[in-house]
């Protein structure tokens, strides 16, 4: 059995490791030594879309589906069962963060029609702009009106039949044109996700690049429809988030506070629940009760919205969320969706710790259910503070929070990343492709996802990022693997300097921010797709998002969420990398069409590459290859203006 | 930024922001909300303010939003540990500075109006000038417009001595680059040690001395964003835009000499706003790259002697300045200054001798290039204070070279000369009038280097229509009194031959954007009987720039078929307005104020405007700073017209232009003008009594109206009528 050294290189998720052992608690790590993974499955060489299989499309050793052909009972490829098992991945991830952009859309209705006491329009600014782009008058009407046509005509969204989503204008131009000369501009979120189950079910869609084309089309409904729409939306409820200081790791936790743990994925509760726990009421509770106060801090997405907005403290990652409740000062921890483990309430079985689910989506056995309604938010939340509170009284056992907590800098939206670079009289990305074309910057990297026991905790983020900002890559972040690099100390403005090249360092110096910037949670990498069409319209990096020195990964990944984001990103024009293990090794043929074949189609590809340093260097090269396409590999001659140059400018 | 420099920048910009409203609360307690603030003569108020902001100040009362705006915009102190990031906080903390500092210095000219000496020039040994009026403004704007000034530099400090400032001030003019100056080091101002040298300071020379404190440094940022409002065209508010043209178009940049205190960063970073860089001479972090300025942003520890070189690299401008062989310091900005009388060694004309300037053409054969004779004594031959008649006669030869480049290469002489450091030129043909210092004969000033600066700048300015030219210049009354004579008989014909030109008779014309640098979209026509608004360019100065560079901003336009010989209005003109307005403008009438008129630039030298109450038209000189019946002055006037637009009712027009046959001739020519200011009547009168007495009328002059009569339509009507201007009896102008 391993090391717990050898499993994280969170030192926090160590000593809690150990801790966990002692104690006889079950955890994801030890588990994933126990229960190893489906050698088909993992190949994606099983299709169990009918009752005439299961069946295992298996290749002879060491021969692949280029040399031998395998089929199901129906006669599906291996090919197209891979393809299928791809898009169904796609289809749920796309769901998940879709599901969570209607669920803020509803919200927003409510709270602009009153009917939803404790939320509020925080960003009237970003509300204009959507209107804008939903195309719905402004004029005098009030904000609330035009909060709710807004609400609506984002629901509106997941319903459509036909035309295109409206967000898609918000690409560049040449990138619209790719997807419309490909015909894999969503029409609508849900008919996109609905026709995947469709075209996989048993004898429809066999061609994988058929199917492959549509799962794009899918993935783009999440990253420029529903994760958008959620992104959006969240703004304009909670505000735009800026730049932040934030605390993360297990040492947030306070042993002489009520310790309250949100945690999954929508901020609708998680804001409520920071209010209530500045309740004077509450308060007073918990003293009584003898706490010093209530302390919220989050885990995983949720821990990324409140923090973006409130500098909430982040007590960890995915794989941080059952030694949260080792420490033995967690006295609530609430839930909403995604990423839970069924194993919560028996971890808190071992301790005091109430595990509590709020959504009706999402119901564990043994957690005690509150159902949370944005009508009655309010109460809900305080209810749920108050059943912390009255378990603080009742901590057993050992408690034992590690002493790891680290400082660093949150906030970054595609909005505040314009201002920061000049600020409200010049703001605009110039100084980034500047510095990009000069070559100070290499180029910009995505690297996002989750967190993953079949590979050592974090190490992958923080070394793949490590080498990344080495060689002056400018790296951006959501999600589980912001929180890795957070905790591994990257997200200072300090760390500029010792480690990032020097080309990065000095840029960061000059505008004061980290080499590595958290934009948020994982809906929030549409902040990246904003950000990357951005710096294509700002201009001197090629007219599409293909064309910028930019690549993205998922080094730890595990959802199926991921592959929906990748898959996104990939249709976008980035070069992505995902790490940890790949769902379609089964067929060569298949993994072929990701790994080249999208490349003549989208201008991108998917690549894997477990090792971090080796995955870096293919993102690396990547960024050199297109620095070269744009004649920005070589250093440019200073251009001094003289007059009759100056006559040649362009009228403003 | 760096850490340094944003943390000192924004406890800078806390500084001056609680001065300036501590200043506002003081004055506000004496004299209350009501209280008139502002600069001398401007139409742009409190200039950074009105630009970024749009907000016209114009009393103490008026600053309180402004200051609130400011407050709004200063970011907290930067964190020592894990800090967030400052680069748009510290620009918006130094545009809070910039605010400030307006602020400040529109409550000092109020708390003490002589602190400023108002002037060009400094007035009895006070050196500080304060803000730029108007009339700078747009006199100057223009050497920025044509390039004869690239740019400024605004120096904040103190050198580390008088002769390192005089030596550094001496390489920004011969980069014919503004130097405006601010700010003190140990008790020491630049402009103080310039005077200390015996530098002549003040407009004239380039030598901008603002004021003493760093609060001063604002005049500079205004300057630079008048000139986008006036020039550019760019609406007050739109800062973006403001901003955007002075990175893209103002090649200014900051040099701080001595300790960079907090409100030099704050004042740095409001300047970075606009693009401006600064170079330092101390050891203070750098910040490279790039982004919100062209290039780098903050370069320091430059050593004196390479601080000019790296500034106009830092900021990315271009300047060419020819060597030109003469023992004096050279340029543009040495044109201004003057030679006073004590300070004479040689001095040819002025009344005390004749003296006479010609050019003109020969054989190829007849010209040796680049000889330069003296006939008669040189300077060396004299004793101080003398006299000597002198006639520069200039003999130029080449395929390309045309009679009517004549006058073109002569009228250079005035300025080519003016530009050596020590001498002075005035006037022109028989009146030219020379004086060269007991500064610049000690330095070796001989009169044949006249001769060697005429043939090393026209050939670069020229070089394309001659091949060789010589000097010749004779110092004897015997050779000069003839050749006087023999050139006076020239300039008659070529008045005649000029005076003779029509449009109707001219089928090509020139276009002019020259202004494009600074006005983009603006398109000048230029025609026989209408030059250029600016006064600059006439149509012959039009064709030698085109036969100079033929790709240059003079271009030959067929005018076309004539679509309205009244007002003035040719196909082939509209055709080629579309084109290079990029399609702004599709159409001007070249003798109409009211019907579609030509686009007015910044620069110009006059504005016309409709007096529809006197059925006339009245028209002001930029000197002029007082009220007009139009209800404007000519400040306003130009910041309504000017950026390149065609506005009804308004047109701007050079002064020769009032007395041009075709002065808007489509709606009543000459006898439509009503009222002018007294100052351009004596100017131009002589031309005018020639004109009026052409058109019946010769006392048409002492009809109109100037400001001694009033400067409403109301006041001038009974004059008007009382005289029988013509312009009552016309049919109704409008």
């Amino acid at each position: 059995m391993a090391e717990n050294t050898d499993r994280s290189v969170c030192p926090a998720t160590v000593q809690l490791l150990g801790k966990a052992q002692q104690e006889g608690v079950s955890t994801a790590f030890f588990r994933a030594d126990q229960v190893k993974p489906c050698p088909i499955g993992a190949d994606g060489s099983c299709c169990r879309n009918c009752a005439m299989g299961p069946c295992r499309v298996l290749l002879p050793r060491g021969k692949s589906d280029l040399e031998v052909e395998v089929t199901g009972v129906c006669g599906a490829t291996t090919d197209t069962i891979s393809a299928r098992n791809f898009l169904r991945m796609i289809a749920a991830g796309a769901a998940a963060h879709s599901d969570h952009g209607r669920a803020v859309a509803e919200t927003l209705i409510a709270a602009a029609k009153g009917e939803a006491p404790g939320y509020s329009i925080k960003d009237e600014y970003k509300l204009m702009k959507l209107a804008l782009d939903f195309g719905i008058e402004v004029g005098d009407r009030p904000i609330e009106d035009i909060a709710v046509d807004v609400g609506r005509a984002a629901l509106a969204q997941f319903s459509q039949q036909e035309g295109e989503l409206a967000f898609i204008k918000k690409a560049p131009l040449k990138r619209q044109e790719i997807w419309r000369n490909l015909g894999i501009v969503p029409r609508g979120i849900d008919r996109e996700i609905v026709e995947i189950m469709h075209r996989t079910h048993m004898g429809v869609d066999q061609d994988p690049e058929s199917l492959l084309m549509h799962g794009m089309r899918a993935a783009l409904a999440d990253g420029w429809g529903g994760s958008m729409i959620g992104t959006e939306l969240q703004d304009v409820l909670f505000g735009t988030p800026q730049p932040i200081l934030g605390q993360v790791n297990l040492g947030v936790l306070k042993p002489d506070h009520v310790n309250v743990i949100v945690h999954g994925h929508e901020p609708l509760l998680s804001e409520m629940i920071v209010l209530a726990a500045e309740d004077p009421e509450m308060l007073a509770l918990a003293r009584a009760k003898g706490a010093q106060g209530i302390n919220v801090a989050g885990i995983c997405c949720t821990a990324n919205e409140i923090l973006m907005r409130h500098g909430i403290p982040i007590a960890g990652n995915f794989l941080q969320q059952e030694l949260a409740i080792v420490t033995g000062v967690v006295d609530a921890m609430v839930v909403d969706v995604q990423c839970i483990m069924q194993s919560l309430p028996k971890v808190a079985q071992c301790y005091h710790t109430r595990i509590i689910t709020t959504s009706n989506r999402a119901r564990i056995p043994g957690a005690t259910h509150i159902e949370f309604h944005e009508h009655d938010a309010v109460n809900a939340a305080k209810a749920i503070v108050r059943a912390a509170i009255e378990a603080f009284p009742h901590r057993t056992g050992r408690v034992e929070v590690p002493p790891h907590q680290v400082d660093f800098v949150a906030g970054f939206s595609h909005e505040t990343i314009e201002y920061l670079l000049g600020g409200v009289f010049r703001s605009s990305y110039r100084p980034l492709n500047d510095n990009i074309i000069n070559g100070r910057i290499r180029g910009v990297a995505g690297v996002v996802g989750c967190n993953n026991p079949r590979v050592e905790h974090d190490a992958v983020h923080v070394a793949m990022v490590k080498e990344l900002i080495k060689n002056d890559v400018l790296v951006l972040q959501t999600g589980c693997s912001a929180i890795a690099c957070a905790k591994a100390g990257l997200m200072t403005p300090e760390a500029a300097s010792q480690y990032a090249g020097g080309g990065l360092a000095e840029v960061c110096e000059t505008v004061g921010i980290p080499p590595v910037i958290h934009m948020g949670s994982c809906v929030d990498n549409s902040r990246i797709l904003m950000a990357a069409t951005a710096m294509v319209k700002e201009g001197g990096l090629g007219d599409d998002i293909s064309d910028l020195p930019a690549a993205g990964a998922a080094p730890e990944w595990m959802s199926e969420k991921a592959i929906s984001i990748g898959q996104y990103f990939v249709a976008s024009g980035v070069f992505t990398v995902f790490g940890v293990t790949w769902p379609t090794t089964g067929s060569e043929k298949f993994s072929r069409l990701l790994f080249e074949g999208l490349e003549e189609k989208v201008k991108a590809r998917w690549a894997y590459e477990p090792d971090p340093i080796k995955a870096a260097k293919l993102m690396i090269e990547h960024i050199d290859a297109k620095r070269k396409a744009l004649g920005i590999d070589k250093a440019r001659e200073r251009v001094l203006y003289d007059m009759a140059m100056r006559r040649e400018l362009e009228a403003l | 930024m760096s850490k340094i420099i944003a943390s000192a920048a924004i406890r800078g910009a806390h500084k001056l922001v609680a001065r300036a409203e501590e200043k506002w609360q003081q004055a506000m307690d004496r004299w209350g909300a009501k209280q008139e603030v502002g600069f001398p003569n401007t139409g742009y108020y409190l200039p950074v303010i009105y630009g970024i902001l749009g907000v016209p100040v114009k009393t103490l009362g008026d600053m309180e939003p402004v200051l609130k705006r400011a407050k709004s915009l200063l970011p907290p102190p930067v964190r020592e540990k894990v800090h967030l990031p400052y680069l748009g906080p510290v620009l918006d903390a130094g545009m809070a500075t910039m605010f400030a500092e307006e602020i400040i210095e529109a409550i000092r000219y109020l708390e003490e109006p002589d602190f400023y000496t108002k002037q060009e020039e400094p007035v009895d040994g006070r050196i500080w000038l304060g803000a730029a009026d108007d009339i700078i403004l747009r006199r100057r704007g223009i050497e920025f417009v044509d390039g004869t000034a690239p740019g400024f530099a605004a120096v904040v400090g103190a050198a580390p001595s008088p002769e390192v400032a005089a030596k550094i001030a001496q390489e920004l003019q011969e980069k014919m680059l503004y130097v405006f100056m601010a700010a003190e080091h140990n008790g020491v101002r630049f402009g103080e040690q310039l005077v200390e040298a015996g530098v002549q300071i003040g407009w004239p020379t380039r030598l901008v001395t603002f004021g003493p404190d760093i609060t001063s440094a604002v005049f500079a940022i205004g300057f630079a964003t008048r000139a986008a409002m006036s020039f550019g065209g760019i609406e007050p508010g739109d800062f973006r835009k403001i901003l955007i043209y002075n990175k893209d178009r103002i090649f200014a940049f900051v040099l701080a000499m001595g300790t960079v205190t907090d409100e030099w960063y704050a004042t740095a970073a409001g300047a970075i706003n606009w693009g401006f860089p600064t170079i330092a001479d101390t050891p203070i972090p750098q910040i490279l790259p790039t982004g919100v300025c062209t290039y780098e942003h903050v370069v320091s520890n430059v050593p004196h002697d390479h601080m000019v070189a790296k500034a106009i690299e830092v900021r990315g401008l271009k300047v060419t300045v020819t060597k030109v062989p003469v023992p004096v310091a050279y340029g543009p900005a040495f044109e201004g200054e003057r030679v006073r009388k004590d300070d004479v060694y040689l001095e040819c004309g002025g009344g005390h001798s004749p003296c006479v300037e010609w050019c003109t053409m020969k054989n190829m054969d007849e010209v040796e290039d680049g000889k330069i004779e003296v006939i008669g004594p040189e300077i060396d031959d004299v004793p101080a204070g003398s006299h000597l008649p002198l006639a520069v006669v200039v003999e130029v030869a080449g395929r390309k070279m045309q009679e009517d480049f004549e006058p073109i290469l002569e009228r250079q002489i005035h300025h080519l000369v003016n530009y050596a450091q020590g001498v002075m030129h005035i006037g022109q043909r028989d009146i030219a009038w020379f004086r060269i210092s007991k500064q610049a004969k000690e330095k070796g000033f001989k009169l044949r280097h006249i001769g060697h600066i005429l043939h090393a700048k026209l050939h670069q300015d020229f070089g394309t229509i001659f091949d060789k030219v010589q000097v010749k210049l004779y110092t004897r009354e015997e050779d000069v009194l003839p050749i006087l004579e023999k050139a006076r008989q020239v300039y008659r014909a070529r008045d005649e031959r000029i005076e003779g030109m029509t449009d109707e008779t001219t089928d090509v014309y020139y276009s002019c954007t020259l202004c494009q640098s600074f006005a983009p979209g603006h398109v000048c026509m230029i025609s026989p009987e209408r030059t250029g608004l600016c006064g600059a360019y006439n149509w012959m100065d039009c064709k030698a720039s085109y036969e100079i560079n033929p790709t240059g901003p003079n271009q030959p336009v067929p005018k076309g078929e004539c679509l309205d010989p009244k007002l003035g209005r040719f196909k082939g003109v509209d055709e080629f307005v579309a084109k290079a307005s990029r399609g702004k403008i599709q159409t001007y009438n070249f003798y109409s104020i009211v019907h579609n008129p030509m686009t007015t630039c910044g620069c110009c030298e006059c504005i016309a405007a409709v007096l529809p109450i006197c059925n006339g038209v009245m028209t002001v000189n930029r000197e002029y700073t007082g009220m007009t019946p139009c209800g404007m002055k000519f400040t306003t006037l130009a910041g309504m017209v000017g950026g390149g637009v065609s506005t009804p009712g308004f047109v701007g027009h050079s002064k020769y232009y009032i007395t041009q046959r075709k002065f808007i001739a489509g709606d009543g020519g000459l006898l439509r003008l009503v009222w002018m200011p007294k100052m351009l009547k004596e100017e131009i009168r002589e031309r005018f009594e020639k004109r009026a007495a052409e058109l019946g009328v010769p006392d048409l002059l002492d009809r109109i109206a100037d400001e001694t009569v009033g400067v409403t339509e109301e006041e001038i009507l009974p004059f008007l009528e009382e005289k029988q201007h013509p312009a009552l009896t016309m049919e109704p102008i409008l």
